[in-house]
């Protein structure tokens, strides 16, 4: 992601799988729009999408074009794509966030090290910076790709869909897509997952939900993390049930500890549940 | 901030859309409930555009209010703030309106 205005042209996206890495650098055609000269990572405003509208002639006076066009229609676009690509494959993707330090990563490095030789995973790791996470979640076993956003406050789904390219899933299996710890921007961008997962944790606020509508508003599961500190912190989960009600009557709602297991078991199950069998 | 994400999106989808035109005027329509602040993307737009076609045009931003009905009791409302809390009580709620994020035109020179 360009450091100037932060767009995604630069993200960089590394595999971290079976002992050996790839370093790929890419860019995913939001590249170059004019401030190059600040840090040469683009190349002028060039694109390449069908569909241009031509102005013909020499311009005359100023006139009105209606484009009545979604501004993320092309990040949609590309996530619906990623969406029918997992759908043929029988890959299940699920999105999660949180705000960070919630317990993310923890509580993949715990489902991967849990559910090894049950259900296939791979992960995608989104963070501005460093391969950390990647490394915690490939010494936990399953195969791993590390998206760095660089400025960037959240994955976007070009970024995923070269994150999904790279990591050519098998059929049957599962794809966590950790995103930015961040509570705001990634409730915007459609990666192409199947379900959003939130993870609150009982070491924040109760009130997390009614603070950050948007972000709880599309959840299809929250675990409540961090459950095995509840006698230390004061913390209100039947406060937080209710809050979370107010924004998402329907979502799913399960208490967990990433740390002592207690609780994974629904979360397990939720994923069970969810993945397609194998084709044949 | 994902308003520079956003603001880059708009130069994005213009630029692809009318390629070489100069643009001197942009609308768009930033609905109360989409999660995206007009005055976040107001700041970013003139950074954002410069070097493109888009450079120094007008920035025009229609905020349309949001409008929901409501499950459970059936009313339509407008929501307070980004809660959709219908009057009854209830969260249970289809947002009809205001959580459009749209280029709705440009002007060309």
């Amino acid at each position: 992601m360009c450091g100037t205005c932060g767009c995604s042209g630069g993200a960089v996206v590394q595999l971290l799988a079976a002992g050996h890495e790839h370093r790929r650098s890419h860019q995913h055609g939001t590249k170059g729009h004019g401030h190059d000269q600040d840090h040469g990572d683009g190349d002028g405003p060039g694109h390449d999408d069908a569909g241009h509208l031509h102005i013909q002639g020499p311009a005359a006076d100023e006139r009105t074009v209606i484009l009545q066009q979604k501004v993320l229609a092309k990040n949609d676009e590309i996530a619906q794509r990623s969406r029918e690509w997992l759908r043929n494959r029988g890959v299940l993707a699920v999105n999660l966030m949180s705000s960070p330090g919630a317990g993310k990563t923890l509580l993949l490095e715990r489902t991967a090290r849990e559910l090894a030789g049950k259900l296939r995973l791979s992960v995608i790791e989104g963070d501005q910076e460093t391969t950390l996470d990647a490394r915690r979640i490939q010494a936990a076993g399953a195969a791993v790709v590390q998206i760095n956003t660089g400025a960037g406050c959240h994955l976007d789904a070009a970024m995923v869909a070269e994150g999904l390219r790279v990591l050519d899933p098998p059929g049957g299996s599962i794809v966590m897509i950790e995103n930015v710890g961040n509570l705001v921007c990634p409730a915007l961008f459609d990666l192409g997952e199947e379900a959003k997962v939130v993870i609150s944790s009982v070491t924040e606020g109760a009130d997390k939900p009614v603070k950050y509508p948007n972000m709880f508003r599309q959840a299809d599961i929250v675990l409540l993390n961090k459950i095995d500190l509840l006698p230390y912190v004061d913390f209100d989960t039947k406060s937080h049930a209710a809050d979370l009600r107010k924004v998402s009557p329907r979502a799913m709602m399960l208490q967990l500890s990433a740390t002592t297991g207690q609780g994974v078991q629904g979360w397990y199950d939720w994923l069970r549940r969810r993945t397609p069998a194998p084709h044949e | 901030m994902h308003e520079l994400a956003i603001t880059e999106g708009v130069v994005d989808a213009v630029t692809g859309r009318l390629p070489g035109a100069r643009i001197t005027c942009v609308r768009l329509e930033i609905g109360a409930l989409s999660g995206v602040v007009p005055d976040s993307v107001r700041f970013c737009f003139d950074l954002v555009t410069e070097g493109t076609d888009l450079q120094g045009a007008r920035l025009e931003i229609s905020e349309p209010p949001g409008r929901c009905k409501c499950r459970v009791c059936g009313d339509e409302f407008a929501p307070d703030g980004p809660i959709l809390l219908c009057p009854c009580g209830s969260a249970d709620v289809a947002v009809l309106a205001g959580h459009d994020l749209k280029i709705t035109s440009v002007m060309v020179a």
